[in-house]
């Protein structure tokens, strides 16, 4: 019996550990797509980008780990300013299917250019001694670097969620998530609030794919791979919500683990069928608007 | 009683007048028969590449396939994969488990179970729009990649089927070396479901789905039964995506999870995206541009082709949103207007 609570344990930690990965970097896709209903499939490049910003800042310059993280993450939140002021801004108007093309087309020339450089073999990053072995709590121990992606997780929850609720800007976005032409009558300037909420979602997707490099390894392929699980993420929590992400990701991460735990050959198909009976019952999501 | 008279005369010149038009639509334009003198001359001018051209072939029908419900219905779908898949593992999975290695009846069979598939997953998926549709469509292609995985031991996995072998077709003609044989057949299957969709997208039914694509709320408005239409074309499209999965089986002699693959729907939609939507030809010129340029770059770097396409597509959605017949149409369009007086 105290082998199973053990067990149960370790699901849920790993899960949680899993659940924060997809939370830090779906979380950007929602905010965006409840704003201006835009199907952004390049949002798994902005990721993979972040993490090869993080293998070269720590391979080739030798910075820290945790520093990297940082500095990738604003790095790419700059960089997808003009994509978004550029490219995307053109096709707000336009009809879901030329979204879909446009992202898909720089996803895979995001794709061809850092396999040109980086070559298909996935990547790792070198550790502080802190985030390598296991911590005790205690009762039992745990790996350190999935406690520090828990703790991460929770930081960076509490931070958005007093960005979003508790903040003049938080305000604001809602109110365009909610009614885009009200809130542009009463003088919000939405545009900028879009080119704001897209690059502080890229820069976080960033930071998720430098997180991801020593759990599932890097390679270009990730921009797509990945994609299809943040995108999940974002159609089961509901559109434009932080707190339909969080427990979208929750509930995948939990149920994904824990089914590569007890029938590894399964693979994904529990998490796909736990989104196709959501969708069927909510379509538009956990907390989406019908 | 004079002016009911009257009304029902004009409503009768009006059905007259859709009827005409339908007709006149229908009626067969000489430019049609090129792409089709094309693929009869491709077959003596390249007759050593003919395994590739049978592979040319099966691209344009599954997006012909997919122009029905993309370009005609506007249902946009990621998972458009699955039948084609569906379609592959029926002649596959008969062939290799039950000796069922006849080719024109395992086609047909192709053809009825992805046609079912389509119909089942339609009826459910077809409620829903946007973001939604796109995450089930492609959910659907992925599960049934995943289950096919979870009993490798029935589907072989992604080490496939491999080594499959097929009848002659009708006891007589055998496979050769060059594909002639394949070439020929799927050219002419591809000629009959070509005859088929052609109909279909010229007849009142066609006009209800361009109808459902232009303006849904109005079609609702005047009742038309818009979700068993839609579900009609999903059918159809799922069915010939099977037929052009089966012949891939045929033609290639193995199969392998990977046509499940997204990658695979994105392709499709890519050549239907190139060649342009919603007008038939599209699916010929975008399908035979792609794969030949596919095949000429990928050998020379996949990396650089990957680019390529990347930025066609951010190519064709900024400046040829009706693809390379729409760029023709236009350049035709503006001709005409210089070279009148």
């Amino acid at each position: 019996m105290p082998q199973l609570a053990n067990i149960a344990v370790s699901i849920l930690f790993d899960g949680l550990a899993y659940a924060m990965f997809l939370f830090i970097t779906s979380v950007g896709l929602s905010v965006t797509m409840g704003l201006m209903g835009f199907v952004n499939l390049a949002h798994g490049a902005f990721a993979m980008c972040g993490g090869f910003f993080v293998v070269s800042l720590t391979r080739t310059l030798g910075v820290g780990f945790v520093p990297s993280l940082v500095i990738a993450s604003l790095a790419v939140g700059a960089i997808s300013i003009p994509f978004e002021r550029y490219l995307y801004r053109r096709l707000y108007k336009s009809t879901d299917l030329e979204q879909v093309l446009l992202t898909i087309g720089l996803a895979f020339m995001a794709i061809a250019t850092f396999t040109y450089f980086y070559g298909p073999i996935p990547k790792s990053v070198p550790l502080p001694a802190w985030l390598q072995g296991d911590v005790n709590l205690g009762f039992r121990s745990f790996p350190s670097y999935r406690a520090f992606l828990i703790v991460l997780g929770a930081a960076l929850i509490s931070v958005l969620w007093y960005a979003f609720e508790q903040t003049n800007i938080g305000a604001k976005i809602r109110a365009a998530v909610d009614n885009r032409r009200m809130a542009e009558s009463v003088g919000i300037n939405v545009d900028r609030l879009f080119t704001l909420t897209f690059a502080v979602g890229s820069g976080l997707a960033a930071l998720g794919g430098g997180l991801a490099i020593q759990l599932f390894g890097l390679t270009p392929s990730f921009a797509v791979i990945y994609l299809v699980l943040f995108l999940i993420v974002v159609a089961v929590g509901g559109l434009g919500s932080l707190k339909g992400t969080l427990l979208a990701a929750l509930v995948l991460g939990i149920f994904d683990t824990t089914g590569k735990y007890l029938m590894a050959d399964a693979g994904g198909f529990f998490i796909y069928a736990v989104v196709v009976v959501v969708l069927l019952i909510k379509p538009a999501g956990f907390y989406g608007r019908e | 009683m004079a002016a009911s008279e009257t009304r029902t005369a004009a409503g009768q010149a009006a059905r007259d007048r859709a009827a005409e038009f339908l007709v006149r639509r229908h009626r067969f334009r000489w430019p049609e028969a090129l792409p089709w003198l094309i693929a009869i001359a491709a077959f003596f001018v390249f007759s050593d590449r003919m395994t590739f051209g049978s592979q040319v072939l099966i691209g344009v029908m599954f997006a012909l396939s997919l122009d029905l419900i993309l370009g005609y219905a506007g249902i946009v779908t990621l998972g458009h994969a699955a039948f084609f898949g569906i379609g592959a593992y029926v002649v596959g999975l008969s062939a290799a488990r039950f000796g069922w290695s006849e080719p024109i009846s395992g086609v047909v069979a192709a053809a009825v179970v992805a046609g079912l598939a389509g119909f089942a997953s339609g009826w459910f998926l077809l409620l829903y729009r946007g973001l939604t549709l796109l995450m089930l469509t492609l959910a659907t292609a992925i599960m049934l990649q995943e289950a096919g995985n979870l009993r490798s031991d029935i589907s072989g996995g992604y080490d496939g089927l491999p080594g499959l072998t097929f009848q002659p077709l009708f006891g007589v003609f055998d496979y050769d070396l060059y594909g002639h044989t394949y070439y020929l057949y799927v050219l002419a299957v591809l000629a009959v479901i070509f005859y088929f969709v052609r109909r279909i997208v010229y007849s009142p039914f066609g006009q209800a789905l361009t109808g459902i694509r232009e303006n849904v709320q109005r079609m609702h408005a005047i009742g038309s039964p818009v979700h068993r239409r839609l579900v009609t074309v999903y059918t159809i499209a799922a069915a010939i995506a099977g037929i052009a999965g089966a012949l891939f089986t045929q033609t290639n002699a193995y199969v392998t999870l990977t046509v499940f693959d997204f990658d695979n729907s994105a392709k499709v939609m890519v050549m239907l995206i190139l060649g342009g939507t919603g007008r038939l030809y599209g699916a010929f010129v975008g399908a035979t541009v792609y794969m030949v340029l596919e095949d000429y770059f990928s050998k020379l770097s996949p990396t650089f082709w990957q680019f390529g396409i990347g930025l066609l597509l951010v190519l064709a959605v900024l400046f040829a949103r009706r693809g390379l017949l729409g760029l023709l149409e236009q350049a035709d369009a503006g001709w005409r207007r210089r070279s009148k007086p």
